[in-house]
């Protein structure tokens, strides 16, 4: 798989917040490449960068310093405009606060995207029915949020990351809110997505557990990227720094 | 992607059906009260407008007093008996000039009174003025001339005075002073000012002169020009004539005044009409406050929605997209409460019309600029917020708890 060409190049990429002396860096100079139909776990200690990289991978956020390349497109050149046509495009997220809209059924939470992409209203319907019967929640397609469990909410999201076919799929802490049965369940599902459909999904998790699931594991610490390697490498030997991070 | 949008902010809508018909209610309530009260006002000026020209158009109301409104003054300089005669005799195109003399009296009868107004006149007044009568008779010259106690009452007096029983030849008592009723007139309504029309005792000129008022004045002067002449050139004429035989100086202004129909037409018409753009005016004062309720509730609507609005920019929502559903829904509420309020109006119009016997004129002009200020006052009051929502940064907006 590694082999194939990068969906994701990150050279020097730094993010700086504030000003003077509440500078803080939030990446201090990340270089990560991901290829199309990888895996890729992010983990490290809280306020290490993860969200950060995320939001920038996703095109919802620009590099204060570096370049960032989404398929060989420079994503720091582009308006908010393509960015936003990018992420409709090629991007799907699962959030972890879920971040369905509320009232809203979950066909319509997952017809959302393709609203967005112009589908005509019969071929949305269409996969967003697919997109929910892929997460096993085909006999749920008109029940609210406030109907569906927790593990349930969170496979609408991933249902309408997944409606509009992305190349990529992020997820920040998709099972941050959930038990570890029900995390465990989403983890398949996210594999099983890898493998069958090549979606190249990039996961952000504080649980060595789940980073398991991935191909690969990138370790975050203050901003820069410490370890990065098959997950069972990255946090392999207990004594290492990696183990902390759960 | 614009009936997506459409059908969006539709749901949105009806998913706050309670706060959206709170917030449309400004402007139903706007809406409706500018169509309602311009109706009315068009109901009123139409209604006044054929009145008159029900009068006929040869009609001078001379009287004396140097006003320039209002149908009566009392206090200048009074007509005589010989003015009277000069207009009849010396203006060409005077068919009929009927005198009268006016004053405020309390009537008896029995045990019942009534205040009203009495008027001293001659037989001619009846035609001036377009009464009939309807029982009985009017007087004769001999009684005129004699100042004999008589009177014909109008309907409403009748009622006030015999209800259930026949006025004519009863007795009633003016200023203490008892007169037969020889006639009563057939009913006129109310007028266009709101007057009951209906309400009036006519006894001869020279009773009232002599026996309620004490004096020979006469007061205002009802001309019928004849339909051959030219209305203007007579009314000019009696103003020459009056000018002179009052020895007004040439630089002097008149101290009495000859109005024609067009011009009381013309005074009431722009009393109306004044009455109505003030009313449109404050109506459209609570069209702009309904405006600022729609631009409060979707200001809280894009606070409240923060989040959602973070998840459609993050999935690909442009910046003029989500402007543009929020417009859409500010747009949708003022415009259904446009709607609403055009029914409204219209229907409260239609029953104000009715029950104060004007006519109902729907004037398309007011109903679709009602509409199109309502649309806009969603496009300007919704600007703003939906302008909040599409600058959002997607990152803090999904942050926002
Ligand atoms: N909008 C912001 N303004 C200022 N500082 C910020 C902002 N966003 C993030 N930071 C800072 O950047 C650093 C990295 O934050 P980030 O959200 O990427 O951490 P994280 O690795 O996702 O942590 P967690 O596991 O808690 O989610 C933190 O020190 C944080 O305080
Ligand atoms: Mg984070």
């Amino acid at each position: 798989m590694t082999s194939e060409e990068p969906v994701i190049q990150l050279v020097g990429v730094k993010k700086v917040y504030g000003k003077g002396d509440a500078l803080v860096y939030a990446l201090a100079g990340v270089d990560l490449t991901i290829r199309a139909g990888e895996f890729v776990a992010i983990m490290g200690a809280s306020g290490s960068g993860k969200s950060t990289s995320m939001n920038i991978i996703g095109c919802l956020d620009v590099p204060s310093a570096g370049s960032y390349r989404f398929r060989g497109a420079k994503v720091e050149e582009m308006t908010a405009d393509e960015r936003a046509m990018l992420r409709r495009l090629h991007i799907g997220f699962v959030f972890q606060g879920f971040n369905l809209l509320p009232r809203t059924t979950a066909i319509e939470n997952v017809e959302l995207p393709l609203v967005y992409r112009r589908v005509p209203t019969a071929e949305r319907q269409r996969r967003a029915i697919e997109a929910l019967e892929t997460v096993g929640l085909g006999d749920r397609l008109h029940h609210v949020p406030s109907e569906l469990s927790g593990g349930q909410q969170q496979r609408v999201a991933i249902a309408r990351a997944l409606a509009s076919a992305p190349a990529l799929l992020l997820a920040d802490e998709p099972t941050g809110n959930l038990d570890s049965r029900r995390s465990a369940e989403i983890m398949q599902l996210l594999v099983q997505l890898n493998q069958e459909r090549g979606i190249t999904i990039v996961m952000v998790t504080h649980e060595p557990d789940m980073a398991a699931f991935a191909s690969r594991c990138v370790h975050f610490k203050d901003g820069l990227i410490i370890g990065d390697g098959v997950p069972a490498e990255v946090f392999g030997p207990p004594s290492s720094s990696a183990g902390g991070a759960a | 992607m614009i009936w997506a949008i459409l059908a969006m902010a539709l749901r949105q809508i009806r998913r706050n059906a309670v706060r959206s018909f709170l917030t449309m209610l400004g402007i139903m309530i706007g809406v409706g009260a500018v169509i309602a009260l311009v109706t009315l006002g068009e109901g009123a000026t139409s209604k006044v407008k054929s009145d008159i020209s029900k009068l006929g158009d040869n009609l001078l109301i001379v009287s004396p007093g140097a006003d320039r409104r209002g149908p009566e003054v009392s206090v200048a300089t009074p007509f005589t008996a010989a003015d009277l005669e000069a207009i009849r005799e010396e203006v060409a195109g005077v068919r009929l000039a009927a005198p009268t003399v006016q004053k405020g009296a309390l009537v008896v009868a029995g045990n019942l009174n009534w205040r009203t107004s009495i008027t001293g006149t001659t037989n001619e007044y009846l035609e001036v003025r377009g009464y009939e009568v309807e029982r009985g008779r009017s007087f004769t010259e001999q009684e005129v001339t004699a100042g004999q106690p008589l009177c014909v009452i109008g309907t409403t007096v009748e009622k006030q005075l015999f209800p259930g029983g026949e006025a004519l030849g009863q007795y009633v008592r003016v200023d203490r002073i008892g007169c037969e009723i020889i006639g009563v007139l057939a009913s006129k309504g109310q007028s266009s000012m709101g007057q009951d029309q209906d309400d009036l005792v006519l006894v001869p000129l020279r009773m009232a002169q002599r026996r309620l008022i004490g004096n020979t004045d006469i007061g205002t002067i009802y001309v019928t020009v004849d339909a051959a002449e030219d209305t203007a050139q007579t009314k000019t004429d009696i103003e020459d004539l009056l000018r002179q035989r009052r020895r007004i100086q040439p630089d002097a202004e008149d101290d009495f005044r000859v109005r024609d129909l067009q011009e009381i037409a013309s005074a009431m018409s722009s009393a109306t009409g004044a009455l109505t753009s003030l009313l449109g005016a404050i109506a459209a004062v609570s069209l702009l406050v309904g405006g600022i309720g729609i631009m409060n509730i979707m200001l809280v609507n894009v606070t409240e929605r923060t989040r959602e609005i973070g998840t459609r920019l993050a999935i690909g929502a442009l910046a003029r997209e989500v402007l543009l559903q929020f417009l859409v829904e500010a747009i949708v509420l003022s415009t259904t409460g446009g709607v609403i309020g055009v029914a409204l109006g219209l229907g409260g119009s239609y029953a104000g019309t009715r029950a104060l016997g004007m006519p109902f004129v729907i004037q398309p002009g007011i109903v679709l600029v009602a509409f199109g200020f309502s649309a806009m006052i969603g496009v300007v009051f919704g600007y703003l917020p939906a302008r909040k929502a599409a600058n959002l940064n997607p990152i803090e907006a999904l942050r926002h708890e």
